[in-house]
């Protein structure tokens, strides 16, 4: 019995027993009470009779007096009969209507259709726990890109937000406690279909405990976490949780990134971006000095990986007993122009406004910007509702927290080969990351790619699989022709091939932007790049043999056997 | 000591009794099976089904199942006296019908009972 229908037969146990109890009472009065017939004999309704003159008047229904006329006495039976029954069914619709309005039953009726919907779920798709801005964005990205989501949320009013954004697929949502392991289960942690588990709460202990309760309940689930302190890193770790997302550390990496390797970073944003939204403009930040405002947690991190980086840094902040800076740090906001000028700005190449106020952000660049117009900024803006004004601000790179833990997420979480793929893109440098970018841009136009990974066996393509069983030679370039003329390219491209080499190091041999002509073999792993919606066209050369067949070769082959009768073989060629 | 639990009890074994009452004595002799017997069998057995409703617990769901049954039975009794006393002018003939389907929700009931018993001695323990 589900929580639901015991609820409601439970509260509608005594509005029951009252209605039974003025029928029983009413129904045996009148088998009672004696009437007196036009002969003057007396005479007794049997159960029959009262059963049928009691369903009518206490439903007001009201035929009159059957079968004959009554006597006093039946008539002040009656009389009491009816108040009795007008009173209770009045006591019971009362009952049902409160029981409608009832909060409990409406969140009992909510969890039942979640718990539904979830079993519903017949796509890949990942509990979110915690909707955020961070969760929105990685919500509508996965969406977008055909996975589902369940989200768990604890406040009710982000949940409002959620039915009401325009995400492409229902996002079944609950609001409760994600810590709760009962809950996880509800939205399908067993399921067959659940990939992973995101925990995303603004607390470190309910992640932590989303962490130790999805590892102990379902080993093969990943798990991806947020850690705010290194402590609850460490303890996460513990639990070989497999992605720990400390959104300080990412943030500053993918600044330092910016910094260091401006193509890597637009690669990194480009192919982990919602697809069909705009790409961002590429931007390179220059070598030199660089003021560093605020030095709390986030600017603790840039400022290591900026000095990692050979950058020379100086700091401003205003609480130096707090933080600590290192030595020749000015004291001060930032916001103000005698504390830049102190700290050199004259001399900078550039200023990271790295607090956690938005409002002073936007005045230490405007500032900044007052005193040195060729100084190169990035600002670290918090909140996702004052994007507008950092846009209309001419910063230069804009760092958006959850931006930069959705997409950190999504790179993990999309395709494992993007991951890897990514990481080559750290370790090739800026200058192949920006032919690469170009190549793309080339390919996609303006818009964010769609990024798949796809395996060459049976089950996902089966036609490639079996056309490579039988000894045929397929290139790469092959898988990027139009299928419906092969002259014509499609906006498509390979980023990656990963194969199965045991003399290599991990087993697993990575080819980074595979050659036209490098031939693929069975088991490979195939990560696509390509503009929205050519994904579909991919896939018909992949599963379809004879649209393989004429990728491969040009000819048409004739699809059915009357067809072939005319044709007069089994195949013709139509390639001019 | 309980309130509820007695008067959950209560109901339990007055509408197994009630309708042994009514159940007992030759098939059919109008003397032996009285009109306003089966009246209070069905009314009470209508308040036990009640009661049970709402238990999410398997012993629960299994009272409530009895319970289910024994009220089919009684009501299909009454509807049977109705029609064949009315409708079918069969007078006392119609008597066997009756008790032997109050019968059937006599088993019902003692089912009921000792379950409840059961459930009652695991509590104990």
């Amino acid at each position: 019995m589900t929580k639901a229908s015991s609820l409601i037969l439970r509260r509608m146990r005594v509005p029951l027993l009252v209605l039974i109890a003025t029928y029983s009472i009413s129904i045996l009065g009148f088998v009672l009470v004696p009437g007196v017939d036009e002969n003057g004999q007396r005479w007794n309704m049997t159960f029959f009779d009262a059963v049928y003159f009691v369903s009518y008047m206490a439903t007001t229904i009201g035929f009159g007096e059957l079968p004959q006329p009554f006597s006093a006495a039946q008539r002040m039976w009656t009389t009491i009969s009816i108040y009795l029954s007008v009173v209770g069914w009045v006591y019971a619709i009362g009952a049902i209507l409160s029981l409608v309005q009832n909060n409990l039953l409406k969140r009992a009726l909510e969890e039942g259709r979640f718990i539904r919907n979830v079993k519903r779920l017949n796509e890949s798709f990942f509990i979110i726990c915690g909707y955020g801005e961070t969760a929105r964005l990685l919500v509508h990205s996965l969406n977008t890109r055909g996975f589902r989501t369940v989200v768990i949320e604890s406040n009710r009013e982000r949940l409002d937000d959620l039915s009401m954004s325009d995400i492409p697929n229902s996002v079944p949502s609950l609001a409760a406690d994600a810590s709760d392991s009962e809950v996880l289960i509800e939205a399908g942690l067993y399921h067959s279909m659940c990939k992973g588990v995101v925990a995303l709460t603004d607390s470190d202990e309910v992640n932590l405990k989303i962490a130790i309760s999805c590892r102990l309940l379902k080993k093969s689930v990943d798990v991806i976490c947020r850690a705010e302190s290194l402590d609850t890193e460490a303890n996460m770790r513990s639990f070989s949780t497999d992605y720990i997302i400390n959104p300080f550390e990412s943030f500053a990496s993918r600044l330092a990134m910016a910094l260091h390797s401006p193509g890597s970073y637009l690669i990194y944003q480009w192919l982990t971006g919602v697809p069909g939204t705009r790409l961002m403009e590429p931007a390179t930040p220059p070598r030199g000095l660089w003021l560093l405002c605020g030095y709390g947690r986030f600017g603790k991190a840039v400022h290591r990986f900026l000095t990692f980086e050979g950058l020379k840094t100086r700091i401003i902040e205003s609480d130096h007993e707090l933080t600590s800076p290192p030595e020749g740090s000015i004291k001060g906001r930032g916001t103000e122009a005698v504390t830049l000028r102190n700290a050199g700005i004259s001399d900078a190449v550039g200023i990271v406004a790295g607090t956690d106020n938005d409002t002073n952000n936007l005045s230490i660049i405007y500032t900044a910007k007052e005193q040195n117009k060729d100084l190169f900024t990035v600002a670290r803006q918090n909140h996702g509702s004052n994007k507008k004004l950092f846009q209309n601000t001419s910063v230069d790179i804009v760092m958006q927290r959850s931006d930069i833990i959705a997409h950190e997420i999504l790179s993990v979480i999309l395709a494992p080969l993007l991951a890897s793929f990514l990481q080559q893109v750290k370790s090739h440098g800026n200058l192949w990351s920006c032919e690469l970018a170009s190549r793309l841009i080339a390919i996609v136009g303006e818009t964010t790619p769609d990024t798949w990974g796809v395996a060459i066996d049976e089950k996902q393509t089966p036609a490639l699989a079996a056309a490579l069983a039988e000894g045929e030679q397929v290139s790469v370039g092959v898988l990027n022709k139009n299928h419906f003329d092969r002259e014509k390219r499609l906006k498509s491209m390979v980023l990656m091939i990963a194969r199965e080499d045991r003399e290599h190091e991990d087993g697993i041999r990575l080819i980074s932007l595979p050659d036209e002509d490098q031939p693929l073999q069975a088991g490979d792993q195939i990560l696509f790049c390509s503009r929205e919606g050519v994904r579909n066209e991919i896939a018909w050369v992949l599963n379809n043999r004879n649209a393989l067949h004429y990728v491969q070769t040009g000819e048409q082959v004739s699809e059915g056997w009357l067809w072939r009768m005319f044709s007069g073989g089994s195949r013709h060629a139509t390639d001019a | 000591m309980n309130l509820e639990k007695v008067v959950f009890a209560f109901f339990i074994v007055l509408a197994m009794t009630v309708n042994f009452g009514f159940f007992v004595g030759e098939m059919n002799d109008p003397l032996h099976h009285n009109v306003y017997e089966l009246y209070m069998a069905i009314v009470v057995n209508l308040i036990a089904t009640i009661l049970k409703f709402g238990d999410r617990t398997h012993i629960g769901a299994v009272l409530l199942a009895t319970s289910l049954v024994a009220d089919l039975h009684l009501i299909a009794a009454a509807v049977a006296w109705g029609i064949g006393l009315y409708m079918l002018d069969m007078g006392n003939d119609v008597l066997g019908i009756v008790v032997s389907l109050s019968g059937g929700a006599l088993l019902a009931n003692i089912t009921s009972v000792v379950l409840l018993v059961v459930e009652t001695m695991s509590l104990r323990k």
